[in-house]
């Protein structure tokens, strides 16, 4: 029996070492995916793999033996020896294997749980897969569920919707404080990587330009040109200060370099308009006393940080919403997956042509009018017999499991060409044509 | 009461259903920011003032007068008012949240309305004049504005609290910045003073022709003239010295306190000229 199966290793359960030696680089994919699906036993297979986990996923057609080919072809294209890899991967058979795909696509089971990158990343995994023709008519639907149920979690809980990095979290605050950032103006004193992070995040948030200082000008002509802002002396400070609504600064002053009274003189020119000041330099650049002030507000990193640390529960919270998303899905799928098997399918097939079959001869007979009850039997036999005739050789192929096709693909074509209804399984995606990134359209259909 | 209450009548105290259950849509989605109970919030708003507009044209249809003159009334009307203003302001900036500020207050103006009597009576002689309806109406939808500032000054003394203690929780996520927050503040204020301001004028002016003088210090004259300064001195300093933020929130929480005293404080404790609604009616 066909099975879903998915071998791996994340950051979890392997340190960087492992990981490194077992990615799969962009430019290997075409080549990888050739050598998994040549495998005995493999009917279809994706890669994923990122900097924090390698996992391959394929439709096994020797259930639970496809774990120990995926394990070879891990070992043998990577050129590792198989014991040194075991310990550091886990594997997950069918439902598990589904469980599994819609949590590491829904962030569920990132690094930072809830990081939007790592849908992307899977999404790229299965262009490659399209791309080599390395997937089939089962993970091309468990993969498209999968951003289906990514896409769920991301809009009906909040577990990717605080900013959980220093950086992000200036920039919701700064958006919080001063609304629109299209006409804010950002100031850089002093360099530090932090900041500059933060500085780039924020005009690609939309902030209108940015002023660069530094006690070496030079340093700050350099930066200004890498930012497209403009520079400004350390010692024109106090008079270009008045530009800038947003202010990062991480100086290496031992003391202030801003105190309230600078900045309560600033907030004067600027007729109260607010301010936000990021301080990331330890010892503080500017004087917190000037959060006091009306309009005024000042965040230094250990502020950030405790910003950071209440999100991170907050995502804890909502992840478990998102786990039963998750769980609902899973049995969704499953109930799909089930009507792919062979048996189902001969049943539904049956049904279909039956259906067929009692519908033409109970018109037949009714044009016939008052026919005596043996040309009412010819009528009857003469149908079933055809009925027969013509499902005996797409019965014969669906149970025979031969000539190097997946069962699954055979079931599918079937299901597809009778158009079979899937009754059994609410809840899908209409499908495989469909390109991934409109993947949305989540639940009921 | 009577033993036949009138339909206008029924419709303006039904109205405080649809603003109770309203506030409570908005309130459940400020909590669960839920989108469906914000949209499920507007419309039983709309619904409501809808009635209740309808409600006043048939009193005014039945009484022959602009039906703004007894407290009951008054209140009604206020009501009817904010929750006007409020979706015009939901209209063009799409503050849901606003609505849990705001339709409360609505609510609560419908609310005390609709425990008082509501009968027509006949008309003062020295209120019927077409100075009514314009002097009324114009200082009713100038209060109803400074209510909507009311709230979104509210909303930023919230705000401003949690972003000055670095706690950032609830109230963060759910409020809109503090930029849009104090544009709000701004734009009710040069609405709303305009307002004001020509409600009084006209006022003053009716008063010429009905009482015989353009101004004579009755208690809601002084009232009224109180919260005009305080609004002055408000619009005065954003303009000319850059007040905003939390100076103008606590100012527009402090004028809308002036007109509220100005409304129902004077009438109820202050007899003066003003005096025609009275609980007693």
């Amino acid at each position: 029996m066909s099975e879903i199966v998915i071998v791996g290793l994340n950051h979890r359960t392997a340190p960087v070492e492992v990981r490194e030696r077992l990615a799969f680089p962009a430019d290997t994919m075409g080549h990888a995916l050739r050598g998994l699906r040549e495998r005995d036993g493999i009917s279809e297979g994706v890669i994923l793999s990122t900097c924090n986990r390698v996992e391959v996923c394929v439709l096994s057609e020797q259930g639970y033996k496809g774990v120990e080919h995926v394990k070879d072809f891990l070992a043998g294209f990577h050129g590792v020896p198989i014991g040194e890899l075991s310990d550091h991967l886990y594997h997950h058979l069918g439902e598990e294997a589904v469980r599994h795909l819609f949590r590491v696509s829904s962030s569920l089971d990132s690094m930072v749980l809830g990081e939007p990158q790592i849908l992307g990343q899977v999404k790229d995994a299965y262009g490659y897969a399209c791309e080599f023709k390395a997937i089939g008519p089962v993970l091309d639907k468990f993969f498209t569920k999968a951003f289906s149920v990514a896409k769920r979690v991301r809009t009906e809980t909040r577990v990717a919707n605080s900013a959980v990095s220093v950086s992000y979290a200036a920039v919701e605050l700064a958006k919080k404080i001063l609304g629109d950032l299209t006409d804010k103006v950002v100031m850089l004193i002093g360099a530090g990587e932090m900041c500059e992070l933060a500085a780039r995040h924020l005009l690609s948030a939309g902030a209108k330009g940015i002023l660069v200082t530094n006690r070496t000008f030079e340093r700050a002509v350099h930066l200004a040109e890498e930012f497209d802002g403009t520079a400004v002396r350390f010692e024109e400070l106090a008079s270009h200060l008045k530009r800038a609504d947003i202010i990062l600064s991480s100086t290496g002053a031992p003391h202030f370099i801003l105190k309230r009274e600078d900045v309560e003189a600033v907030l004067r020119i600027r007729r109260n308009r607010p301010m936000f000041f990021i301080d990331m330099a330890v010892p503080r650049d500017i004087d917190p006393d000037a959060n006091e002030i009306d309009n005024v507000y000042v965040y230094d990193i250990d502020d950030l940080n405790n910003v950071i640390e209440t999100n991170l529960e907050e995502r804890q919270r909502e992840a478990e919403l998102a786990e039963e998303i998750v769980v609902a899905e899973v049995a969704g799928f499953r109930r799909w997956l089930d009507s792919q098997q062979v048996t189902p399918t001969i049943v539904s097939l049956r049904r279909k042509f039956d259906e067929v079959r009692q519908a033409e001869v109970a018109k037949a007979l009714s044009a016939l009018g008052t026919a005596d009850p043996k040309t009412r039997k010819v009528v009857e036999s003469l149908a079933s017999s055809i009925l027969n005739k013509v499902l005996h050789s797409p019965i014969a192929s669906l149970k025979r499991e031969t000539d190097g096709r997946s069962p699954m693909e055979m079931v599918t074509a079937v299901r597809e060409i009778f158009d079979l209804p899937e009754e059994e399984a609410e809840g899908m995606p209409e499908a495989a044509e469909r390109p991934p990134e409109q993947g949305g359209n989540v639940g009921g259909q | 009461m009577g033993y036949n209450i009138p339909m206008h009548t029924v419709l303006l105290k039904v109205t405080a259903l649809f603003y109770l259950v309203g506030a409570l849509a908005y309130l459940h989605f400020v909590f669960t920011l839920n989108e469906r109970s914000a949209k499920i919030g507007r419309m039983l708003l709309l619904v409501g003032a809808i009635l209740h507009g309808t409600g006043f044209v048939a009193r005014y249809l039945v009484a022959g007068y602009t039906p703004i003159t007894s407290l009951f009334e008054s209140l009604s009307f206020s009501a009817f008012a904010i929750v006007c203003v409020f979706l015009a302001f939901e209209l063009r900036y799409h503050l849901r949240v606003l609505g849990a500020f705001v339709a409360p207050l609505a609510f609560a103006f419908s609310v005390s309305a609709a425990f008082l009597p509501g009968e027509v009576r006949a008309l003062a002689p020295a209120l019927n004049s077409y100075w009514l309806p314009v002097h009324v109406i114009l200082l009713f939808f100038g209060n109803a504005v400074f209510a909507v500032a009311f709230g979104a000054a509210i909303m930023y003394l919230l705000m401003e609290r949690e972003l000055k203690r670095k706690k950032l929780g609830a109230i963060f996520k759910r409020l809109p910045s503090l930029d849009v927050l104090d544009d709000i503040n701004y734009r009710c204020l040069t609405i709303g003073f305009p307002l004001l301001t020509l409600g009084i004028i006209t006022g003053s002016i009716w008063a010429e022709y009905a009482w015989g003088s353009y101004w004579s210090w009755d208690p809601k004259e002084v009232w009224s003239l109180i919260t005009w300064l305080l609004y002055a001195a408000l619009l005065h300093g954003r303009m000319t010295v850059g007040w905003r933020g939390r100076k103008a929130a606590i100012l527009a929480i402090v004028g809308f306190c002036a007109i509220l005293f100005t409304f129902l404080g004077v009438n109820l404790l202050l007899p003066g000229l003003h005096t025609y609604t009275n609980l007693s009616g």
